[in-house]
């Protein structure tokens, strides 16, 4: 039985702890300075919306680790000294371990502004940061959002949510452009418009301004104007946390650097989640992957290697979700902003430009590479399966009555699909009935 | 976490958004409520100009205040701040209406003459103030029943409008409520008040002498409803004056619980009742949709469930059974109970009025708006058994796309921890769901779809959830 020591209670660790134990028998810490227990962080907004309170977003009830025999334990991390197997925590105390997992996740950036230490001038990953939201955005009367990725949108609709009027800088010309192909970037930049928000494309910040009490009180534009708010949210994106691992043995670049098995340049320490980066990435995917989906699947795998049956970290075909206010968003596959040349593309749009999807494929072989759909559900082991077996778009499309994935008695957009994408690449695919038998076997 | 000052609002989760249309529409609403009070008070009112100026501003006003409210915003999910409204968060304002509520049942079921019911006498105060309509329909006076009938349905069409105006995205929350409105105005109303006027139910004849009453709400079966089969109720439906209608109401009813009701629920699952048509349901859905995400998830609460809901309908069945045998022998007792005190007076005493109304309805505020759904309802129970074990009702799971935020669990008004399901990529299969689709509706990740399909692979746990090759299955 080993002393398995697991630093981070967020869905990389946890899930690492909850497969070791179902493997095995080792004894199982889990450290977190962040809460008591694993809290879903995707849902911080949903609280200070007032859909849900703190409570709700924890997946486990409180019993549920002492059941299991996993320990908790609330501390911080100062120091890992790999020589004698020692945690070192803030205040003094120590604790050893045989093997050692680091999974400390993400903070997020700052990039060096001046004023962006002043008081209201906050990012939101922690539960810390929402509690220092909900204190900052008391009685204000303007908010300001820099950075146009998916926690500023959220931040967006966190703040409209209370009525706070908010002004959205985003550096790019449109909305998450960089990931999002045009259509889909424009259909965001309306819906945010439609939520009152006052979105700023192609516009960065200079500077912010403070207050006699060290408060913000404006912001600074690279056009120079000037923008009144007592608020200022910075959501330019996260990076790996691991500052405590200065002057430790363990090798680091932007994040913990791991092989394909999780393992660091020790022996015995693994790091996985987001604060961990792959020294080979895998195909397609980012050297680090800050995404919850990839997180679990990390922690599946790594449990594994830490119950003897050392395994791979090897991901399926990408998939990611996401919701842009009231628009949801799924993607299945590679859909790149702009197709690459070998690609082709094929965009629908439903006439109410809240609905929409968007097909690549490889245009020699016809193989279906990837998809957008905006505003309506796909399945994903439709396309999971689909990818796998090397479907072609034709057959994606003339199939895709299985993969409509929208609550009963919705209305149903295929035949229109069809319709204009045998118009636009003279093909004649006819829809096919939706059939249990294949749904079925997606899942075999 | 400590959040913003407590709200009083009921359904504009902007309230400083309020604008002129929406408060002239929530004075003409309160305006009706006032009426009621004032009639309650005994003010002098003419109710036959009064009671329709009553019952159009309340459900006028409700129903302009929620498309006004939801209307001018983008359509999508409304839950902004359910938890900072005091009246949604069990705060003060949740406790004075859960107490109003409960006192309101409490004089209904025992004390009516508090309500205005006066025994073959003028009525007064509140019930009073329905003897227009009841004559009108019926040509007799209202009974405190005829009033809170009406005052049923009102909630149910006033508070139904709210709902579809703050579910009009979805075309499935839209069907469905259109569908309880309809179910409780025809069938458990306009239907049922026909019959009386046309003297095929409930009937005293000149002579003075009773004929009979049987219940008329052709959607309210066996086991829920539970005097069905009652002597007084059995009787009454062969009597000769009340036909064909009282053969056919009986032979309905026993077609409904025997037949109909395992059909439809293998198919389509025991939501076609319990969020489809049931009045108990159809009040939840609408008056009650304000408060569903009170229900516990815990695992204790789930345990208590499962005893609680077979005992009651254990219960409702030796019941019955005790009925019937006294029935068809003319016994009054078995083994020596009484059948009418040991068995039918603490039933209908314990579940009909104190579990199904007082906790069910009163306690909307506390403890959700399907504690009765959930706990109690023997009908519930009874079809719970075959969605769980024999029917094509499913609620899928897509593959790897949960991130585990908990809405699902959150707004399951039955108390299902749905995400506990959807996180491991299984299909939530539970006799309890009653397939209102929240949970779908909610999920901001397209991760839950109601449907109904085949029963092989419909409970299966995968192996490991797609999307990750790290795992092979064939290990
Ligand atoms: C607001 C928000 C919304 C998001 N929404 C989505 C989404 O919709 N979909 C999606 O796929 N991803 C989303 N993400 C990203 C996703 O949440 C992360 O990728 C994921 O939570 C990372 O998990 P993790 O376990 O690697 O790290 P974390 O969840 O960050 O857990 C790390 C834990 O370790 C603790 N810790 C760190 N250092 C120490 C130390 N020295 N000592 C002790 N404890 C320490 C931290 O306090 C933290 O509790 C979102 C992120 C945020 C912030
Ligand atoms: S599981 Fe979903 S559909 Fe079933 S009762 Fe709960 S919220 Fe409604
Ligand atoms: S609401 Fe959706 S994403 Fe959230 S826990 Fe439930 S199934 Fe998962």
């Amino acid at each position: 039985m080993h002393n398995i020591v697991i630093i981070g209670n967020g869905i990389s660790g946890i899930t690492t702890a909850r497969h070791i134990r179902k493997l095995s028998d080792h004894k199982i810490t889990v450290i977190s300075a962040e809460t008591d227990h694993f809290f879903s962080r995707t849902a911080l907004m949903y609280i200070y919306m007032g859909h849900m309170k703190y409570e709700h977003t924890k997946p486990y009830e409180d019993w549920f680790w002492k059941k299991n025999r996993i320990d908790l334990k609330r501390a911080f991390v100062e120091k890992v000294d790999t020589d004698g197997k020692t945690l070192h925590f803030s205040g003094g105390e120590t604790m050893t371990y045989d093997k050692l997992v680091i999974a400390t996740g993400s903070k997020p950036n700052k990039f060096g502004w001046p004023g962006q230490d002043l008081e209201g001038v906050q990012g939101l990953y922690s539960y810390q940061d929402l509690e220092s939201m909900e204190a900052n955005t008391k009685n204000i009367s303007r908010a300001v959002i820099v950075g146009g990725g998916l926690i500023g949108i959220e931040m967006a609709e966190m703040l409209r949510s209370r009525n706070i009027p908010v002004t959205f800088l985003v550096r790019e010309e449109s909305f998450w452009d960089n990931v999002l192909p045009s259509g889909e970037s424009q259909m965001i930049n309306r819906h945010i418009k439609e939520h009152h928000i006052d979105l700023r494309l192609a516009t960065e910040l200079k500077e912010i301004l403070s207050d006699e009490n060290g408060r913000v009180k404006a912001v600074i534009t690279g056009a120079g104007e000037t923008i009144q708010c007592e608020f200022v949210g910075l959501t330019v994106g996260v990076s790996p946390n691991i500052e405590f691992l200065k002057g430790s043995k363990i090798e680091t670049k932007r994040g913990v650097l791991v092989d394909p098995y999780l393992k660091t340049n020790i022996d015995n320490v693994y790091a996985l989640g987001d604060c961990a980066e792959f020294l080979e990435p895998n195909g397609e995917r980012k050297s680090i992957e800050q995404v919850w989906y990839t997180g679990r699947m990390m922690g599946e795998a790594l449990a594994r290697t830490l119950c003897d049956k050392p395994t791979k970290y090897e991901p399926g075909h990408w998939f990611n979700s996401a919701k842009f206010l009231d628009i949801e968003y799924q993607t299945y596959g590679w859909v790149w902003a702009k197709a690459k040349e070998n690609e082709g593309d094929f965009y629908w749009e439903h006439k109410n430009g809240k609905i929409c999807l968007r097909l690549r494929w490889d245009k020699s072989t016809g193989k279906l590479l990837g998809v957008n759909n905006l505003g309506f559900r796909l399945r994903h082991h439709a396309f999971d399966k689909w990818f796998k077996e090397g479907r072609t778009v034709d057959y994606a499309l003339e199939h895709l009555k299985d993969a409509n994935f929208d609550p009963e008695l919705y209305k149903t957009y295929e035949a229109e699909i069809i319709a204009q994408f045998n118009r636009e690449n003279g093909k004649n695919i006819q829809l096919k009935k939706k059939s249990w038998k294949r749904i079925l076997d997606f899942v075999s | 976490m400590s959040t913003t000052e407590p709200n009083l609002s009921i359904s504009n989760p902007h309230p400083e958004d309020t604008d002129v249309i929406q408060k002239i529409a929530l004075v003409v609403a309160c305006f009706g409520v006032l009426i009621l009070l004032a009639a309650w008070a005994n003010i002098a009112l003419d109710a036959s100009v009064f009671m329709p100026i009553a019952i159009i501003s309340m459900i006028g006003g409700t129903t302009v205040y929620g498309a006004r409210s939801y209307l001018k915003q983008p359509e999508g999910i409304k839950n902004n701040g359910v938890w900072h409204f005091s009246l949604t968060s069990r705060g003060a304002f949740a406790w004075a209406v859960g107490i109003l509520l409960t006192g309101f049942y409490v004089l209904l079921y025992w004390f009516p003459g508090y309500v205005g019911f006066v025994q073959n006498g003028e009525n007064q105060g509140l019930v009073a103030l329905f003897d227009p309509l009841s004559m009108a329909i019926k040509g007799r006076p209202a009974s405190q029943w005829f009033m809170y009938g009406t005052l049923y349905t009102i909630a149910i069409l006033a508070l139904g409008m709210k709902f579809i105006f703050k579910y009009r995205h979805s075309r499935y929350q839209l069907i469905r409520t259109i569908s309880v409105m309809i179910a409780q105005l025809v069938f458990a109303y306009t239907i049922p008040e026909i019959l009386a006027a046309l003297n095929y139910n409930d009937v005293t004849t000149s002579a003075g002498e009773y004929v009979g009453y049987y219940d008329t709400d052709i959607k309210n079966v066996w086991p829920l409803d539970y005097d069905f089969f009652y002597s007084y109720h059995l009787d009454a439906m062969q009597e000769k004056a009340y036909q064909p209608f009282g053969m056919i109401y009986l032979v309905v009813g026993i077609g409904l619980f025997l037949i109909g009701t395992p059909i439809l629920t293998y198919f389509i699952g025991k939501r076609w009742y319990c969020s489809w048509v049931c009045g108990c349901g159809g009040l939840a859905e609408t008056a009650g949709d304000p408060f569903r995400h009170l229900s516990s998830k815990k695992l204790s609460a789930w345990k208590l469930e499962r005893w609680l809901i077979h005992s009651v309908m254990v219960f409702v069945f030796v019941m019955t059974a005790v009925t019937l045998y006294g029935y068809f022998t003319g016994a009054s007792s078995v083994f020596g109970l009484d059948i009418y005190s040991k068995f039918q007076k603490p039933y209908g005493f314990f579940i009909g009025a104190i579990f199904s109304g007082i906790i069910g309805v009163g306690f909307y505020p506390m403890l959700g708006n399907r504690v009765w759904c959930r706990f109690g309802c023997p009908m519930a129970g009874y079809m719970g058994i075959i969605q769980r074990f024999k029917s094509k009702f499913r609620i899928t799971t897509n593959g790897g796309q949960c991130i585990s935020c908990g809405n699902c669990s959150t707004y399951c008004e039955q108390g299902i921890d749905v995400r506990a399901y959807a996180q491991k990529g299984q299909n939530i299969v539970r006799a309890s769901c009653v397939g209102c689709g929240v949970c779908s509706a909610v999920c901001p990740r397209g991760v839950l779809k109601l449907e109904n399909g085949p029963e092989e692979k419909r409970y299966d746990l995968p192996p490991i959830i797609i999307g990750n090759e790290s795992v092979k299955i064939s290990e």
